[in-house]
């Protein structure tokens, strides 16, 4: 399994890739194939707000229900909708395709306490 | 395609009923009676008048007959072979008890008729109320819950009203890792918050952490004894001492009463309610998935809050029978009196059987469960390896590691060689868990063909894996997609051509 | 009688494959003072032939619908015909010894067949999604209010109206009290819901309410002008629940049509019996937009891996096994059995046959209607001065069931208790006491009917 060096991970299985003070958010491939494929994605809305550890939706596999934490605090500036007709794009591009929001940062500072690629690999034992 | 099989069933898709249709064809249809005027639905509801009716399919009674008959020939039930299901009890379901439900002093029975013309359905209820109090040790019971859930529901509403009734508004339940998900579900319902523990490593309670999250504002515990794993927990004394200490309620998931029926009752350890599902202990149908009822027992501290009507004995020289509302009812939780159907078939079960006849069954539930574990436990891993009640947990984890078989390749194996496969990944607590219930009306050629079944497969585990990860071979269908049915949810039949069929 | 088929040497072998002595050996887990030292005091052990015997005396105490009396209630239970073939398919012990279908490779009859019930409910409905069946009519319409206040997240109000029937309120009322739901009723007028009335709550609840729960036709067999309540229901942002008779469905426009986002109902008169009232089925439909919050399971159509269509229980993580307390319900079973049943009636009435039902209902109840009004001893509770009974202005239609006022001198209960000593239920007492509210269905002859009425004259 691949974890980009370009971005940066929680332990919750997230990834933000972080361009200013704006990120892109999805989950990491440890994620969606632990999950199995996923057949429904729950998106929040454009202009929500969020602190971080907020529930900001859910990926549903066929036999289970995980949420997705925003690890840091924003305000959703983007969904990709495309998730809503085709869920599986998650399993099959977890990284690029199968992004999930695009957030406003808070205090890009935030995001130095997450975890790097390798610090994240770490994580998985 | 492997060259061992039973086949038990084996005929293929079939289109649906209304793929079946063609116009003109009539089954049930009523002739208007000449000698009254004709009813012009327009003329006489207006816009409210359907400008045509529902299209629904056109067909006739032998292929409507055909039709479910193929059906059927594609479904397993307890009377094509063992169904070992854990914690939902697949016994027999006799036949005597079919018929009696549909006596027609039982089934055409209006729910408005005066009381006095049911005095022989109002005396099975309360026999059958008396019975289970009996069995599961309370003095009363209540038979409205349509299913164990219902039930569940049902007890935490009696519970919100007991506690109201002193003034004291608690909002927390506890339960354990191992619980079925309807009970965090019927907290959720009855509007209370659920506080989840952790189970010891042997699957039962940890009272340390019962105690650290029992408190003031705990207003119930809910247990399944024996547990979800098949084990009688040895501390449930002291288990419903701390809960009472907190002034809390300790609720009884029944699920798992056919361990003990006749043995233990679940009043003598302490419950103060219990759900009962007589579609599992009592051996009525499960239909493919209901109608079941869930009645509940509880204490004489909380009979006054029972949901009504129940039923009573008014005049012991009358023998007669009447419903009526406890004093403080939470009122009721569905309409009329419960599935009166299936307590029909409850009690002529009970009455076929006797209080020794149930003590025999439950005592050969636990046995044949033990025994089959016996036969299991070379082969496989045994998740609590130690005498189990009616039911125990395999892992199928050393499969999962050594050969990439899971749990879920092993159940499907199970359906080629003519069982119905254990209930898997439940509980939670154990990795690739199958849970064996095998009751106590299975033959031992049957539970050892089933022994021989599973070892066969851990032989084939080792040798073909790739076999098992396709299995079933023999089936009508073979796996299939549920992540395409969840992602494009097809739930509903569409004719191919609007002008064919009719459209929506 | 039992149905243990091991024999006591098989038992031995069981105990020594085991290594215990005895049977008590199994149980040392549970403390001794609780173990019982013999079986419970419950009668029973005898054969099939005393079991028969009994069984018989029991159901010979009760006074059956088939052959004591003639039945003119109806509330939710009615006395339609069951086509003989149902029953015959129903004992098909593939269907009713099987569980719920988790494996679906060896379930594809009950799924398929649920598949084709859940389309004849939406065909019914004129909605988009329905469940696989729910306990009954009941405990649909709470479910449904409870849906409503998911999807409405943060109204929990729910205004049901006062001509559902009392069954159904007091099991909103009994779920309410959970404190997750707050029952308004909205009183009832000339004999249905009051739109005015209902008005004035939506405006006072201010934009609390999440659903607005009306029967169609209600309790007291009229059929209201849903439409106006429905749209006033929109405009407040909340969802329209129709709680319906499904027979009459084949008749009047569909719940989906007139804007309804859920139909729910009791399933019963859909070839089930009346059983005392249970088992029947709920049977609950909504929306495409609502499917996500729908309680209870689904069977969905897809294919296996060799491409064959089949059928799987779908879009479980809505369910109380995977999601636990946030689960859509605590329901995790349907019934099953009942919606194969009534799956297999819509499957033989067809379109024009469920119609040629409705219409028969509808014309023996005018007919009893006129011959009891004719008596002189029972008046129309609702008529309005111009007399109408048309479908705008004045008194709303009825459907194959309606309410009439008891004029004559004979007090109520005891003209109720004479008449079924004499062979006839005559219909259900209205809650307050002055009136009946009778049914007839297509088993309903004109001899039964007039034979009735006279009786009515003789006990006035």
């Amino acid at each position: 399994m691949a974890y980009p060096n370009d971005r940066k991970y929680s332990s919750d299985h997230e990834w933000l890739l972080v361009e200013g003070d704006e990120a892109t958010v999805g989950i990491t491939d440890f994620a969606q194939d632990q999950l199995g494929a996923v057949v429904y994605v729950d998106l929040p809305a454009q202009g929500d707000s969020f602190s971080a550890g907020d529930a900001i939706g859910e990926v549903e596999s066929v036999k289970s229900v995980s949420e997705i934490y925003l690890p840091v605090s924003g305000e959703v500036i983007a969904v990709n909708e495309a998730l809503t007709d085709n869920p599986g794009t998650i399993n099959e591009d977890a990284y690029d395709e199968g992004w999930i929001v695009r957030i406003r940062l808070n205090d890009p500072s935030e995001v130095d306490a997450l975890l790097d690629a390798a610090g994240y690999e770490a994580s998985l034992g | 395609m492997p060259e061992q099989n039973t086949v038990t069933i084996n005929r293929g898709p079939r289109e649906t009923i209304y793929d079946l249709s063609d116009a003109g064809k009539r089954c049930l249809y009523v002739d208007a009676d000449p000698a009254l005027p004709a009813v012009d639905p327009v003329a006489r509801f207006g816009q409210y008048a359907a400008a045509e009716p529902p299209a629904l399919p056109q067909v006739n009674e032998v292929e409507i007959m055909r039709h479910y008959a193929h059906l059927a020939s594609m479904n397993f039930g307890v009377d094509v072979g063992m169904y070992p299901l854990g914690s939902c009890t697949m016994k027999y379901n006799p036949r005597s008890c079919e018929d009696a439900a549909r006596l027609a002093g039982f089934a055409e029975l209006h729910p408005a008729q005066p009381a006095q013309s049911v005095q022989g359905a109002l005396r099975l209820m309360h026999e059958l109320q008396t019975d289970l109090g009996e069995i599961a040790g309370f003095p009363a019971v209540s038979l409205q819950p349509a299913a164990g859930a219902h039930g569940e529901y049902t007890a935490l509403m009696v519970f919100r009203a007991a506690h109201a009734a002193r003034g004291n508004v608690r909002r927390k339940v506890i339960l354990p890792d191992t619980a079925h998900g309807t009970n965090p579900a019927s907290v959720a319902m009855a509007g209370y918050e659920v506080v989840q523990i952790a189970s010891t490593p042997e699957g039962l309670v940890d009272l340390d952490a019962l105690r650290a999250a029992l408190d003031q504002d705990t207003a119930a515990f809910m247990l399944t004894n024996p547990n979800t794993v098949g084990i009688f927990d040895p501390n449930i004394l002291e288990i419903t001492a701390a809960v009472h200490a907190v002034g809390a309620y300790a609720y009884c998931d029944g699920a798992n009463l056919n361990a003990i029926l006749g043995v233990v009752r679940p009043g003598d350890l302490g419950f103060d309610a219990l759900h009962i599902n007589l579609h599992k202990t009592f051996a009525t149908p499960h239909g493919g998935g209901g109608p079941g009822a869930g009645p509940i027992c509880v204490t004489a501290e909380l009979s006054p809050y029972l949901p009504g009507p129940l039923v009573q004995h008014v005049d012991s020289a009358e023998d007669s029978y009447q419903l009526s509302y406890p004093e403080q009812s939470i009122g009721r939780v569905r309409s009329f009196y419960g599935n009166f159907g299936v307590m029909v078939r409850a009690w002529t079960y009970i009455r076929a059987l006797g209080g020794q006849g149930l003590r025999d069954a439950g005592q050969q539930a636990v046995l044949s469960a033990n025994y089959l574990r016996c036969r299991l436990q070379d082969a496989y891993r045994v998740a609590y390896d130690r005498i189990c009640m009616h039911e125990f947990v395999l892992s199928g984890s050393p499969f999962a590691k050594a050969y990439g078989v899971h749990t879920l390749d092993i159940a499907k194996r199970l359906l080629d060689y003519g069982f119905h496969p254990p209930t898997i990944y439940f509980p939670l607590i154990v990795d690739e868990a199958m849970m064996i219930e095998p009751t106590e009306t299975e033959p031992m050629d049957a539970l050892d063909a089933f022994a021989d079944a599973l070892l066969a497969i851990a032989d084939e585990a080792a040798r073909d894996p790739e076999m098992l990860h396709n299995a079933p071979w023999t089936t009508p269908v073979r796996r299939l997609d549920e992540a395409a049915a969840a992602r494009t949810p097809d739930l509903c039949w569409q004719a191919p051509t609007a002008d064919a069929h009719g459209s929506r | 009688m039992n149905y243990l088929p091991i024999t006591r040497r098989q038992q031995q072998q069981m105990l020594d494959t085991i290594g215990v002595s005895d049977v008590s050996q199994l149980y040392t887990d549970v403390p001794d003072s609780v173990l019982l030292s013999g079986a419970p005091s419950v009668a029973g052990g005898i054969s099939e032939v005393a079991l028969t015997r009994t069984l018989d005396e029991l159901a010979g105490q009760n006074a059956n619908a088939a052959n004591d009396y003639v039945c003119f209630a109806g509330g939710g239970i009615y006395d339609h015909h069951r086509p003989a073939f149902i029953d015959h398919l129903i004992r098909r012990p593939e269907f009713f010894t099987a569980y719920t279908p988790y494996q679906p490779e060896v379930s594809q009859g009950t799924l398929q067949a649920i598949y084709e019930y859940q389309t004849g409910i939406c065909l019914l409905t004129g909605l988009d999604v329905a469940n696989a069946s729910m306990y009954d009519g009941a405990t649909a319409l709470v479910e449904a209010a409870f849906m409503a206040t998911r999807i409405k997240r943060g109204r929990r109000v729910v205004l049901a109206s006062a001509a559902l029937s009392p069954d159904k309120l007091q099991t909103l009322a009994t779920y309410a009290a959970s404190d997750l739901i707050e029952v308004r009723h909205i009183p009832v007028s000339s004999g249905v819901t009051d739109a005015a009335a209902l008005a004035d709550a939506l405006a006072a609840a201010d934009g609390q309410v999440a659903a607005v729960l009306l029967p169609y036709p209600n309790y007291y067999g009229l059929v209201a002008d849903v439409s106006v309540m429905i749209a006033a229901t929109h405009d407040a942002g909340a969802l329209a629940v129709l709680d319906t008779n499904p027979i009459m469905l084949g008749v009047l426009a569909s719940p989906g049509s007139l804007g309804a986002d859920i139909a729910v109902g009791e399933g019963q008169p859909l070839g089930n019996a009346m059983s005392f009232g249970g088992p029947g089925l709920g049977y609950f439909a909504c929306t495409a937009a609502c499917m996500r919050q729908i309680p209870g399971r689904l069977v969905g159509r897809t294919h296996d891996v060799d491409g064959k269509r089949g059928y799987v229980l779908t879009l479980a993580t809505r369910e109380q096994h995977i999601r636990r307390e946030k689960a859509t319900s605590n329901i995790c079973s349907n019934h099953a059995l009942n919606a194969l049943i009534a799956g297999m009636y819509l499957a033989a009435t067809g379109p024009d046959g469920l119609r040629s039902i409705a219409l028969d209902c509808l014309a023996k109840a005018d007919y009893l209607r006129e011959q009891l009004l004719a008596t002189g001893l029972f008046s129309d509770p609702f008529a309005t001065d111009d007399g109408s009974d048309g479908s705008s202005g004045g008194a709303r239609p009825h459907g194959y069931e309606f309410t009439l006022t008891w004029t004559g001198q004979t007090p109520l209960r005891d003209l109720h208790d004479e008449l079924f000593a004499r062979g006839y239920l005559a219909g259900i007492i209205t809650p307050d006491g002055t009136g009946l509210i009778l049914a007839t269905t297509e088993k309903r002859t004109i001899a039964e009917i007039d034979a009735f009425c006279q009786e009515v004259v003789r006990c006035a």
